[in-house]
């Protein structure tokens, strides 16, 4: 039986009379690779904001390695990590300053020699001492994913991760998440928009829709169960809410 | 599934329990690499108080010659002023590291961490004593040879005072900070001009007596006034005034406790509206 690393139950979001999630469940083993895919305003990040315990849920519980995240997140944050286009690293900070800072808050042992080893693997030497703000798009998101890695978490929750990025450096984040999870058994919680990226990346794809997982399965399974051929015909099944997504979903 | 994989070796990460002054420093380092990398930044810390200090240096020389109350103790307000930038750099040295965060859009990624509030607000505190360091004492040492006035002339007392005058500096500044989370950078020129509410009322150039009646009692909830009376205390009567000494410190509890709480309030409210990802320019 694999062990379970991350385990939502009744997880609810308000904002006012808005229900941005609405009581959503789901469980991710470890080694796992998952993704909540959904429209924008699906809840997705709000999702993964609930799970890194910057917002408050209304309702439900968060548990991760056995934790509750609502009340004990101080032991489960060392584990865990994210990478996300709506915050930012300081600009006027050069890359190993950021890093170095980042390190330190994590009381990552042999922080040096650690920045230097994510330097090489993530190819961000060359600009290691040039202020983050004056890297280009691809060069930022390369830094973000070291940020995210510094702590070699067990769980990396990542929101659009290769969103702004040239196909080629889209790929090479995502061979290099690929060859991050087969080496540590890291369980990857990403939330897209890229049907291509969740089909190479994940085995298990979680569709939101105003607040709800309205389906669960493989990209294969999901892609078999709606009649269709690639999963952004499923992603569109679903967001239009149509006959089809509507029989593929009470299967 | 690798579940029945062995686990690889993994870094060793301590736990986030308890308070840790790893963290406070890191977040010191954030501060003071970003004070290093621009040198007009560092340049305006010291510009204001010297500005300041050199305009009351030629009023009080002016004064001196034409007003019995500031001839009996010259340097008073030369003092008056230093010590009153001593408390308004000690709320902007908060203010303005916590607004690093917000102009950054680093608040998502600082609490996805094991920081903790309060390990922030402490290293905020240090900062707002090296910001105030910076500021206060090139004004101080310039006045000695262009007025001949050594603020250092208060000996003890001035250690008091300004601890006082800092400690208010610092409960102001975590208020501002509780406000600019509550209503977002919109409200980010509170810090600039909060502590200047309190400026005539705190008596810095004037006896407290010089208010109305009512103001009085106002001006008495203020460690500042007790402070600025204190000065004065020392300077004219050479005497060492415990009363406001006391008053003082025990308002200062209040207020920096008033302070946390403002603070601590909201940020947890910014956790429920899902501030900490949104916020920034």
């Amino acid at each position: 039986m694999a062990e379970i690393v991350l385990s939502v139950s009744g997880l609810t979001k308000k904002f006012g009379d808005i229900v941005a999630v609405d009581g959503i469940e789901f469980a991710l083993a470890r080694g796992v690779t998952a993704a909540l895919l959904g429209g924008n305003g699906a809840g997705k990040t709000t999702t993964l904001s609930m799970l890194l315990g910057l917002l408050l849920p209304s309702a439900g519980s968060i548990t991760i390695f056995g934790e509750d995240m609502l009340t004990r997140r101080h032991r489960v944050l060392p584990r865990l990590n994210f990478s996300s286009p709506y915050v930012d690293l300081p600009h006027r900070l050069t890359v190993r300053q950021n890093l170095t800072v980042y390190g330190r808050l994590y009381r990552i042992p042999g922080l040096r020699d650690r920045i230097a080893a994510l330097a090489g693997d993530l190819q961000i030497g060359d600009f290691l001492d040039r202020p983050f703000g004056k890297l280009s798009a691809g060069q930022k998101t390369r830094v973000a994913l070291a940020k995210a890695l510094l702590n070699e978490p067990e769980l990396l929750l990542l929101d659009e991760p290769t969103a702004s990025l040239d196909p080629d450096t889209g790929d090479w984040v995502r061979s290099y998440l690929e060859t991050y999870r087969a080496r540590t058994d890291a369980t990857i919680l990403l939330a897209s928009h890229n049907m291509s990226e969740v089909e190479r990346l994940c085995a298990d794809v979680m569709m939101m829709k105003k607040g709800r997982i309205v389906d669960r399965g493989s990209p294969q399974a999901l892609i078999a169960r709606y009649g269709r051929a690639t999963l952004e015909q499923v992603f569109l099944d679903i967001a239009r809410g149509g006959d089809v997504a509507q029989r593929a979903a009470a299967q | 599934m690798t579940a029945a994989a062995p686990a690889p070796a993994r870094l060793r990460v301590p736990t986030g329990d308890g308070f840790s002054p790893a963290r406070v420093w890191a977040m010191m380092l954030r501060y003071l690499f970003l004070l290093r990398s621009s040198w007009p930044r560092t340049l305006e810390l010291i510009y204001w108080p010297a500005i300041q200090m050199i305009l009351w240096g030629f009023m009080s020389q002016f004064l001196m010659t034409n007003s019995s109350w500031v001839a009996k103790a010259g340097g008073v307000l030369l003092a008056a002023v230093m010590l009153w930038d001593v408390m308004f750099r000690g709320q902007l040295g908060v203010s303005v590291s916590f607004l690093e965060e917000m102009w950054s859009r680093n608040l998502g990624h600082l609490f996805a961490t094991p920081l903790r509030p309060y390990e922030w607000v402490i290293s905020l505190i240090f900062m707002s004593f090296v910001r105030v360091a910076i500021g206060v004492v090139p004004s101080a040492l310039l006045a000695i040879p262009l007025y001949h006035y050594s603020i250092f002339t208060l000996g003890l007392p001035l250690l008091a005072f300004f601890a006082l005058l800092m400690f208010m500096g610092w409960a102001m500044g975590l208020a501002i900070c509780g406000l600019i989370l509550r209503n977002g950078l919109g409200a980010e020129s509170i810090a600039w001009f909060a502590v200047f509410i309190l400026a005539p009322v705190s008596a810095i150039y004037y006896p407290v007596s010089i208010l109305p009646r009512w103001l009085q009692y106002v001006a008495w909830f203020l460690p500042s006034s007790h402070v600025f009376e204190g000065m004065r205390a020392v300077m004219f009567e050479h005497t060492f005034p415990l009363g406001h000494f006391i008053a003082a410190a025990g308002l200062d509890i209040v207020w920096l406790a008033a302070g946390g709480i403002v603070f601590l309030l909201y940020m947890r409210q910014a956790r429920r509206r899902g501030a900490l990802m949104q916020m920034g320019e």
